[in-house]
């Protein structure tokens, strides 16, 4: 098992990043300073800080209300139902509020698309909302301008337009489910019949659209993950980069989670890509198998599952494969889901469609639907068709609603260009970017819990956006600047969300209706046209072989900032990527063999020449990649996003084109003399030799239940210097599972964490001298050859040893353990010698080396949590459990005089788990989950046997490979 | 060789040593003394106001239930601030027109809240909860004092940690029943100690140690 290709080859780099605390230089002063003025400082320093620490301690205000809203106890959270999009699509949550300040998102409990886990995207959203760098007010070219001279000119536009019918009007949105929109776009449509409405979505699901499933164009497919016993993914990203994404993992978790060797079962999982994702890395059989081969691997996979067709020829390593997935599909007829990424083609689409239908997977683990866009288009084609108006001249008023598009258009469009042809041009944006630097007018935009709003989950469940806090700004919703263009007095964005309902239940009940509707956040049924269809075979279409000679290359959304627009977000910046766990860049992702080729390392820069179009690009290099396909992700190398993404990474869109939107054969890399350091956490915190990660497949563990166990010894209960039952207590005792067999990877719980706990951001420079401040990691470990590796995913936060090796060596006593069993950090005692980190074994101790709480702008103070101490420089942090969660729900129990009930208390990286795969409790009450789950056989404590007695334990990772085929 | 020390310098470090001692103690004390003086502590001393409220007249002379004003003690960390429109429910009525009362006329017709100067403070990095302690048997005066009795309101106690800490180790010594808690005036009886543990066992109040434990205000 093994964590990097350095690992793998025992470089001298790693050896000293293992032997080493932090990596050298982090808890070093380097700057050029001499010793005599370092110790001048230090004694001005000293005599300061002793008369600093005499003054008192500073009067502070209370400001109450003027008046008091009705609902709010001062100190106590609100919670409020709203829902966040990923591309277009709702995923309920539910916002947390401290009078009026929302700082934490978690997902909602009742909505489809959450189940109460959310996005990484999600919890950063929050931070987006209080970003400095957002349109704060409504500018025209480099002045400000009112609301009322803007609407005064778009009245002048309008009015030249409405003799055509709007002949010259576009407007561009990305895509649309939201049902109040969809009715404001019609109005627009009845009074301007001649104007046009395209949409455009770098990361545009065109190929699934096109498909037809069940027949109709742009039709919705569902997936139940939890009734299939055999999962066939081509190339998608169905656990992490999906609409329902979060779902997904949830159903799949359900069929992957183990508790006793009796009857045990796990579905089997087979995915074949070109570039490692999270959900490929979950794969009991991964095959490495570059894009444009995919197609024929489907073909292959049709014949052989007998939906018809001739089949095709594979490459010599992908047989076996679909051998052994088509055998498995056969036999659990009816029970199985095949599935595409959108990264393939339609035809593939298509296959796929015949073979579930063959299969009888439809209307069992599949379902089809009619969009639940509200007008599903080709992208693409509605984008081009749009650039070639402009060029000619017949687009005379543009509105982008949002959206990126002179950044994120395929580079052949020349979207800048044609842009500058169109005489009146408006962008409605929450950040002024590329595209609104080329347009006349910069529409500030209200963030989602701003503004109201509605919008759509993939399975047509609306939920109503509703605002949490008064805009910060001058901003206005998209609804509102819609609204203008009816040229009647604008109305509020709340009216025109109401009226829609309104419409459909113009009863008297609507007002009790509306209401329960906003408090729950999920509403089935209404205006949601959910029509089951029975699926029918799509014609086939004829797979086009590739074209060109050369590399493949590849486009792929960012993990962190997606197709872009979340490169401004710090916390997603500094948020280590899934396997290369590189921060704050992206990298041309390539295999190690195409890197022996090329006599390339980490960090060294390629000239990529794909289809005549160059970029130079730092290049990373990724085990389990296709051998001769290049990765490019998305997202990067903004020009204009903010002082957070500004000229971070290079911008991939420069070389995508429109027919090579996901990726293309011809593309030829050639090393030039340019190196980066990148940030990459992945050595970092190292151990060695040791059996952190334990991991078996589910017939060693029907045989040997207790082979996790069994991998060490783990000393007895007496067997210790100090006083075994020191820490013995009658009240409660926190524990935590994090269940391996379930984790993804996703990376969701170090995020929530940050947001929960105001975790700060460091920076590129300080994440390199391996200063990041994140309390719970993601552990990234390989196994197997490079080019074809197992991977293994391993959240780590804090132990909470029983004896903690850390509480031993620090000299103030500012770290002890509890009478309930938390390791706590005091940091009003803590001096910073930083000996505990150094002693401990698990190195999840983070110290805050400068202070990284203390460049915050005014607004970003405003998403700290107020339950949780901003910690200052000087002071070792870490993972708490929560502590501000146990002693919320603590004291309302005793309020009520009753026992914290098990469930009740949920870490932040519990509660935003989609695979569920993190159990938090009481192991003194035999019958809480975690109780449960510690008695299981899989159950082990991590480096268990140095006599820590960790509180937090791990389930083994089991795999479910098939027999018939070596793993 | 003649001496080095003349016979006087027997005396002089004789007296230089008494006065060092007395010079390192008089500096602990005096460190000491400001720390425990009311300079650093507050205790005692009236902070001004953007508006002179009176305690003394309000609940003394009026008789106003503490939580007509602070309404959340019971059920929130924060006791809550009278918002304007709670002053205003009176204040409409009475003593509409005094140029005392301007600020908080100003601040309803402007919306702007008043900004109060914060008597009872402690660090940001302690968790204080109000409704655990006023349900548990911690009545509004053992920290706050004879609050009736402040014509500006002061703070009563230090609020450091060791005083915090006296209660959280023996809390029998402190709590009274239920019906008293909002009594400015309750004294202990002269068994404390025993009705007291009877209390703390009514109040189900933990007693094994752990409400010294540090993760129960820091976190």
């Amino acid at each position: 098992m093994w964590r990097s290709l350095e690992e793998l080859a025992a470089t001298p780099g790693f050896e000293e990043m293992l032997h080493r605390e932090f990596p050298r230089g982090a808890s070093e002063w380097t700057n050029e300073m001499q010793r005599r003025d370092f110790l001048r400082l230090m004694g001005a320093s000293v005599a300061l800080a002793g008369l600093g620490a005499c003054t008192k301690q500073p009067i502070e205000k209370i400001v109450p209300y003027v008046d008091q809203p009705e609902e709010v106890i001062p100190g106590k959270p609100l919670r409020f139902a709203s829902a966040t999009s990923f591309c277009g699509f709702g995923q309920g949550i539910v916002v947390t509020s401290y009078e009026g300040r929302p700082t934490k998102i978690e997902g909602n409990p009742d909505h489809p698309a959450s189940r109460g886990a959310t996005s990484v995207w999600a919890q950063a959203d929050v931070l987006d909302l209080y970003d400095p760098d957002r349109a704060k007010v409504l500018t025209n070219g480099d002045s400000g301008a009112t609301w009322g001279t803007f609407l005064d000119r778009l009245k002048v536009a309008l009015d030249a337009q409405a003799g055509s019918g709007g002949a010259g009007l576009r407007i561009l949105t990305q895509t649309v489910t939201s049902p109040t929109m969809a009715a404001q776009l019609q109005e627009i449509g009845q009074k301007f019949p001649t104007a046009k409405w395209h949409q455009w979505e770098p990361l545009t699901r065109d190929a699934e659209r096109e498909a037809r499933a069940g027949g109709v164009f742009g039709a919705e497919t569902l997936y139940d993950f939890s009734k299939a016993k055999v999962i066939v993914a081509l190339d998608s990203d169905f656990l992490y980069l999906h609409p329902a994404a979060l779902r997904h993992a949830r159903d799949f978790a359900t069929r992957r989670r183990v508790e006793g060797p009796q009857g045990a079962s796990m579905s089997r999982f087979y995915a074949v890509e070109p570039t490692p994702s999270i959900t490929g890395s979950n794969a009991d059989h991964r095959l490495a198998l570059a894009g444009h081969e995919i197609p024929k691997l489907a073909a292959a996979l049709a014949a052989l599952v007998g939906s018809g067709g001739e089949g095709a020829n594979v490459p010599d390593e992908a047989t076996t494969w679909v051998w052994a997935a088509a055998q498995d599909l056969r036999a659990n007829a009816g029970a199985s889901i095949v599935i595409a990424g959108e990264t393939q083609p339609p035809e593939v689409h298509a296959l796929v469609g015949q073979i579930n239908a063959s299969l009888g997977n439809i209307n069992t683990t599949i379902r089809h639907c009619a969009s639940v866009e509200t007008n599903p288009v080709n992208q693409l084609q509605s984008l081009q068709q749009l650039v070639q108006e402009m060029k000619s001249g017949a687009v005379e008023v543009l509105l982008i609603l949002g959206g990126n598009p002179v950044y994120d258009a395929p580079a052949d469009l020349d979207f800048a260009g044609a842009l500058q042809k169109v005489k009146l041009r408006l962008h409605h944006s929450l950040w002024p970017n590329e595209t609104s630097e080329r347009c006349q007018w910069l529409i500030p935009a209200t963030h989602f819990l701003e503004s109201w709003s509605d919008i759509r989950a993939f399975d047509g469940t609306v939920t109503i956006v509703q605002p949490l806090v008064e805009p910060l700004y001058d901003g206005f919703s998209a609804h509102q600047l819609l609204d203008a263009f009816l040229l009647q007095p604008v109305r509020s964005a709340y009216d025109l969300v109401r009226a829609t309902w309104q419409k459909n239940n113009p009863t008297t009940t609507f007002e009790a209706q509306w209401r329960s509707i906003l408090s729950d956040g999920a509403t089935p049924g209404i205006g949601g046209d959910l029509t089951p269809e029975q699926g029918a075979a799509s014609a086939r279409a004829a797979i086009a072989p590739p074209t060109g000679q050369g590399l493949e290359i590849l486009f792929r959304p960012d993990p962190s900032t997606l197709d872009g627009r979340y490169a401004n977000n710090g916390w997603l910046q500094e948020l280590p990527k899934p396997f290369s766990k590189i921060t704050w860049d992206n990298a041309a992702l390539v295999s190690p063999k195409l890197a022996a080729r090329e006599h390339l390392e980490n960090g060294d820069y390629i000239e990529l020449n794909f289809r005549g179009r160059k970029l130079g690009a730092p290049i990373w290099i990724l085990p389990g990649q296709a051998e001769n396909s290049v990765t490019l992700q998305l997202g990067y190398g903004r020009k204009k996003a903010g002082q957070t993404g500004t000229n971070k990474g290079y911008n991939a869109y420069t070389l995508r084109t429109s027919d090579a939107l996901w990726q293309g054969v011809g593309l030829t890399i050639r090393k030039i003399d340019r190196h980066l350091k990148f940030a990459t956490t992945q050595n970092h915190f190292s151990i060695e030799g040791r059996d952190m990660y334990r991991a078996g497949t589910l017939a060693e563990f029907i045989r040997q239940p207790q082979f996790a166990t069994e991998m060490a010894e783990v000393p007895k209960h007496d067997e210790t210097l100090y006083n075994p039952d020191e820490y013995k207590n009658a009240g409660y005792a926190w524990a935590m599972v994090v269940d391996l067999n379930t984790c993804i990877g996703c990376n969701a719980c170090t995020i929530a964490c940050q947001a929960e706990n105001n975790i700060p951001i460091v920076g590129k420079a300080q994440v390199i001298a391996g200063r990041e401040m994140h309390w719970i990691r993601v552990d990234t470990y390989y196994a197997g050859p490079p080019n074809d590796p197992q991977f293994h995913h391993q959240p780590v936060p804090c132990m909470h040893c029983q004896d903690a090796p850390c509480e031993l060596v620090c000299p103030v006593a500012a770290t002890m353990t509890d009478d309930e069993g938390l390791n706590v950090q005091v940091y009003n005692r803590c001096v910073g010698t930083r000996y505990c980190s150094n002693n401990c074994p698990y190195k999840v101790r983070r110290f805050n080396f400068l202070e990284y709480n203390g460049a915050l702008s005014p607004s970003e103070k405003l998403v700290k949590n107020p339950e949780v101490t901003v910690r200052c420089r000087g002071v070792m942090e870490k993972c708490t459990y929560c502590l501000q969660r146990i002693n919320a729900a603590r004291i309302t129990a005793q309020l009520e005089e009753r026992k914290i009930r098990d469930g009740e208390i949920v870490p932040a990286c519990a509660q935003v788990c989609p695979a569920e795969a993190i159990t938090f409790g009481d192991i003194h009450d035999p019958k809480s989950r975690v109780s449960r789950r510690k008695a299981l056989p899989l159950d082990y404590g991590m480096l268990a046997e140095l006599n820590t007695r960790p509180r937090t334990s791990y389930a083994a990772k089991l795999r479910n490979p098939n027999p018939q085929l070596k793993s | 060789m003649a001496q080095i020390f003349a016979r006087s310098s027997n005396v002089h470090s004789k007296v230089i040593i008494v006065l060092v001692v007395v010079l390192v103690c008089g500096a602990g004390w005096t460190t000491y003394a400001v720390f425990w003086s009311p300079y650093t502590t507050y205790v005692g001393v009236p902070l001004d106001q953007p508006v002179p409220f009176s305690h003394k007249h309000h609940v003394g002379d009026d008789g106003i239930d503490c939580r007509y004003c602070h309404t959340s003690v019971e059920k929130s960390s924060f006791a809550g601030v009278p918002s304007t429109q709670v002053c205003m429910t009176c204040h409409s009525q009475l003593w509409n027109e005094t140029p005392t009362l301007a600020p908080v006329r100003a601040s309803l017709t402007s919306d702007k809240p008043l900004r109060w100067n914060r008597v009872n403070d402690l660090p940001d990095f302690v968790y204080f909860n109000h409704s655990i302690h006023v349900n548990k048997g911690v009545g509004c005066s053992t920290c706050h004092g004879e609050i009736d009795k402040m014509p500006l309101t002061w703070r009563a106690q230090t609020l450091y940690m060791k005083w915090c800490l006296e209660c959280h180790r023996a809390p029998q010594n402190y709590v009274r029943p239920s019906d008293q808690i909002y009594n400015l005036h309750w004294k202990p009886p002269p068994d404390q100690e025993k009705q007291g543990a009877r209390l703390v066992a009514q109040y189900r109040i933990d007693t094994s140690g752990r409400l010294t434990n540090c993760s129960v205000c820091h976190r």
